[in-house]
């Protein structure tokens, strides 16, 4: 009998997690502003689809980035038959270049250190590879994009363990985390060999700043482990405080006294909205790790096709400042829309500048401060209120009550409708739409039995969603 | 404590093996008809170059595929925020097609049962991933493409047995062969997974007879294990015989629906098909649906730019386009791999009689000083430093015997291969020349006059100017 591997047949890939009803509820009735305006609200999806007008007029107005238009099909040959791993001189260099401009010219990066993956989703898992062994384990601090479980231990057999962040200092990473983190690795026997930061961070919308970030290479360069920083956000920050790259940092002789130890995840899909394109960096100042993931780059290089395009656009220094400078007032005012129409129906969230969402405090919502609780609250969003949240359990939140929403992948109007829908959530579980302290801690109680009745009404009446295993898995997006 | 993982240390890469220390002596002399006449040919390079214009017009005649747009509007946007790791229908749907017809439209093939990956480098990896654990063993027919030491085991800690082939019978697979290689595995304690055939075969340049095939399809089954059929040059078939897909006889031979049809499994690219490596369209076709699942999502790791998706879907669904692309190229191919052919002979240099792919399997066994691999790295040598022609020793691909050489013919212009050609006949005749006089080879290839005086005869320039074992 031929078997598979174990790879192949266990639950690594992530996708039967629970996370996913929430994708198959969209998938199975997505919302559409005229034929189906009752639909679920994808508000799971860390997609930026607010500049798309201004890419479109630029590749208008440069067809031969195209390559292949009647003005440039002589380019054709030389870019379709260009397999070099190292990758089309002009996309590295203007990938750096772009970086820097992102970094607000803070940095420089060395365009020879720059190495392609299929995505961040590839850049990570390659890293992995490269800087660990089967059964080593990686830090990451708390809560974390979902899809880490699956790039940085499937395939590669490594280890993630949490570093717990709260909500008492707003999910701040300290160094006590750290510390505790790694030292019940050494309890475990467990060999450490990398912290991931995620900055800005996905799911919080936030940015570290400056004294986190040399704490953490402080950490790392005492442990002697790698830092892995994935800045695959650092071009949607809107809001002060101003965005600080680990590669700052790397140039802080005082702080960073092995280079070797630092590595820069990136991609296009956040910052231009193309995740389609599969456009993925590696930055690492060590020359093994530089010549080592280059090699792996075959299992995913970017294609020439989409280099090229990349590079014509990404070294227009009008069109990048022009798109940097929309795409931040765009996201701003979009997060305001959101942040503040949570807010008049007294739903808090983390108050954060940068990313595709907001990270929104429910706990008052709960039944019971439990991830049951949680997971009840979040069918109800779903079932009822039709709007595809992500529930902060997820991303492996220690504390029940936190959801994900995003608000850059839809229009305003989709945005409004969603928004509504909350309101009107909120007004029948609390009675009000503008709780205080007090009263939110008494019609806590209230709303518990309140809910409490709903959601058996809820459990109790027959569900039609498919099951599970009649949907194609909901993971269909690269990341999420 | 060590900082980087073993993988990193290993060689497991095979970016050492001489196949790519060639490319990169090609790489700091390259050959250039006019700027460099006297550099290094490039003939270690399994590129189809040959039908370019043929893609260049048709672009030039469907803007929109590149631009962007569908009936003149824009779905940049769509295109752009696609990254459904299932990939676009419409290409999906035109690739079964164009698979289909390269196996003359005698075989069914279900899109759904495609997965799209990064290059067959990535589909390759990836089916290891999904069929076998780390230390378990695939059986590969020798020789085979140097790069299946990376994408087979690098990263999957997966091993290699090879199946020995020799030139007694053409380098064809025998089931006694295939039997001894499943014994050698069991002696070295390992788990057999699967065999993993090239058809047609690289280096040979020959598809896969139905007898080697039909062994295969027995074998497998015997042992209960899968068998993966490399099909990326399924497209470059130039003379009889047609090419014959494993499909093909598992349909011949009523086995759809059986267990068998889940063990078999074709890796697909249109990288030396369509001559477009850049844009790193590669496939996984399989009847199991467990394999296609697990694929798919591990194809998250280096899925084909929805940019380049579209575009395809537009070209591959051009039927008319297709037909007369595929009919053309294998013309030209036909034509360039005679021109090689006779260029060798013209030298007395004989190759593996072949009807497919990008290169001969060239005997320069008679050329060698020894029956030794040692032997074959010496001749190797003076032709890359001497002749100036990168060619790939068999070694490199894992030959049983030393002598052979895979040389490519579609990866230059036709000037460039007659120079070649020229090249070989003057290094080959003075070899013989060397014999005739009853030198001692060594000696001839010891730094003396005679060796600068053919430097300089061939080249026209100071023999200073060649740096020997860089």
């Amino acid at each position: 009998m031929a078997f598979l591997s174990k790879i192949a047949t266990n639950n690594g890939h992530g996708e039967n997690s629970s996370y996913f009803d929430g994708w198959k509820a969209y998938d199975s009735d997505p919302f559409h502003p005229t034929k189906n305006i009752h639909g679920v609200i994808q508000m799971g999806l860390a997609e930026n689809q607010l500049c798309f007008g201004v890419i479109q007029e630029w590749v208008e107005n440069n067809p031969k980035a195209s390559i292949c238009t009647p003005q440039g099909s002589n380019g054709f040959k030389d870019i379709s038959n260009y397999q070099d791993y190292h990758g089309l001189p002009e996309f590295r260099n203007s990938v750096a270049r772009f970086m820097e401009k992102v970094r607000g010219n803070k940095v420089k990066f060395n365009p020879d250190r720059i190495v392609m993956s299929g995505g961040a989703t590839g850049a990570h898992e390659t890293l992995a590879f490269c800087l660990a062994d089967p059964g080593e384990a990686f830090l990451v601090p708390t809560p974390y994009y979902p899809g880490y479980d699956r790039d940085l231990r499937w395939r590669t057999g490594i280890q993630l363990l949490p570093v717990v962040c709260e909500s008492s200092n707003e999910f701040m990473l300290t160094r006590e985390a750290l510390e505790d983190a790694y030292e019940e690795a050494q309890k475990a026997n467990i060999k450490v060999k990398g912290l991931i930061l995620n900055n800005p961070s996905n799911p919080l919308g936030t940015v570290m700043d400056r004294d986190t970030l040399r704490d953490a290479m402080s950490f790392i360069t005492e442990k002697n482990i790698h830092l892995i920083c994935d800045e695959i956000y650092s071009g949607t920050v809107f809001n002060e405080p101003g965005f600080i790259s680990i590669a700052e940092i790397a140039e802080e002789g005082a702080v960073c006294k092995n280079r070797d130890l630092i590595h820069i995840v990136y991609s296009l899909s956040k910052d231009l909205g193309f995740p389609g394109f599969r456009v993925g960096i590696i930055y690492s100042y060590n020359d093994a790790v530089v010549n080592c993931a280059r090699k792996m780059s075959s299992f995913g290089l970017v294609s020439t096709q989409t280099q090229h395009l990349i590079a014509s656009m990404l070294s227009d220094d009008v069109f990048v400042e022009k798109f940097l400078d929309e795409s931040a007032k765009r996201l701003a005012e979009r997060h305001s829309l959101f942040f503040r129409g949570l807010a008049k129906v007294g739903i808090e969230s983390l108050k954060g500048n940068a990313g595709l969402y907001c990270w929104i405090d429910l706990r008052r919502l709960l039944k019971e401060p439990t991830f049951e609780a949680e997971m009840e609250l979040w069918h109800l969003i779903i079932g009822e209120v039709k709007l595809n949240v992500s529930p902060g359990a997820s991303f492996h939140c220690s504390e029940p009550g936190w959801f994900r929403a995003c608000f850059a992948n839809m229009d305003d109007e989709t945005l409004r409708i969603a928004l509504r829908r909350i309101h009107k959530f909120v007004i029948q579980k609390t009675g009000s739409d503008q709780p205080t302290r007090r009263e939110q801690y008494k019609r806590s109680k209230l709303e518990i039995s309140l809910s409490f009745r709903r959601l058996d009404e809820f459990t109790m009446t027959p569900r039609t969603l498919a099951s599970p295993h009649s949907m194609t898995s909901p993971l269909v997006r690269a990341r999420t | 404590m060590k900082l980087l993982s073993k993988k990193v240390k290993c060689n497991a890469h095979g970016q050492d093996s001489s196949y790519f220390l060639g490319w990169q002596e090609y790489e700091k002399n390259p050959y250039n008809e006019v700027r460099n006449p006297r550099g290094i040919i490039q003939m270690g390079l399994a590129e189809n170059q040959l039908s370019f214009d043929l893609l260049e017009s048709w672009l030039a005649q469907n803007p929109d595929a590149v631009g962007f747009k569908k009936n003149g509007e824009s779905i940049l946007k769509e295109l752009a925020l696609h990254q459904d790791y299932r990939g676009l229908p419409a290409f999906k749907n035109a690739l079964a097609e164009f698979m289909e017809e390269i196996r003359g439209n005698k075989v069914r093939l279900k899109s759904e049962n495609l997965v799209l990956t990064a290059g067959a480098t990535s589909a390759n990896e990836t089916l290891m991933f999904c069929l076998a654990d780390p230390g378990n063993a695939f059986l590969l027919p020798t020789p085979y493409y140097p790069g299946f030491d990376r994408d087979l085991r690098w990263r999957t800690e997966i091993q290699i047995v090879p199946i020995q082939c020799n030139s007694s019978n053409g380098f064809r697979i025998t089931g006694s062969a295939l039997e001894e290689a499943y014994k050698e595995a069991e002696r070295r304690n390992l788990k057999v997974k699967g065999v993993l055939v090239t058809n047609p075969s690289n280096p040979l340049g020959i598809t896969l007879s139905l007898h080697e095939l039909n062994l295969l399809v027995n074998f497998i089954e015997a042992k209960g294990i899968h068998l993966i059929s490399d099909e990326i040059y399924s497209g470059l078939v130039f003379n009889s015989p047609d090419f014959v897909s494993v499909m093909e006889v598992l349909m011949n031979k009523n086995y759809m629906n059986t267990q068998i049809w889940n063990q078999i499994h074709i890796v697909y690219s249109l990288s030396k098909d369509l001559g477009i490596p850049g844009f790193r369209v590669g496939a996984i076709y399989s009847n199991d649906k467990e394999v296609v699942s697990a694929a798919t999502k591990m194809s998250s790791f280096g899925l084909v730019s929805s940019q380049t998706q579209y575009l395809l879907s537009a070209m591959l669904s051009d039927k008319k386009f297709t037909k007369t692309y595929v009919s053309e190229n294998r013309k030209r191919l036909k034509h360039r791999q005679e021109m090689l052919i006779r260029g060798l002979r013209n030298a007395g240099i004989r190759c593996l009689e072949s009807n497919a792919g990008l290169f001969c399997w060239v005997d320069m066994r008679h050329l060698l000083s020894s029956n030794t691999f040692e032997a074959e790295m010496e001749i190797w040598k003076k032709i890359i430093y001497e002749v100036g022609l990168n060619i790939s020793p068999g070694s490199s691909c894992h030959c049983a015997e030393p002598g052979w050489f895979r040389v490519c013919f579609a990866n230059m212009s036709e000037e460039t291969l007659n120079c070649a050609m020229q090249r070989i006949k003057v290094f080959v005749n003075s070899e013989c020349k060397t014999n005739v006089n009853g030198s001692n080879r060594n000696q001839f290839w010891n730094k003396n006059s005679r060796r600068k005086s053919l430097a300089n005869w061939v080249f026209g320039q100071s023999f200073h100017d060649y740096k020997y074992e860089r």
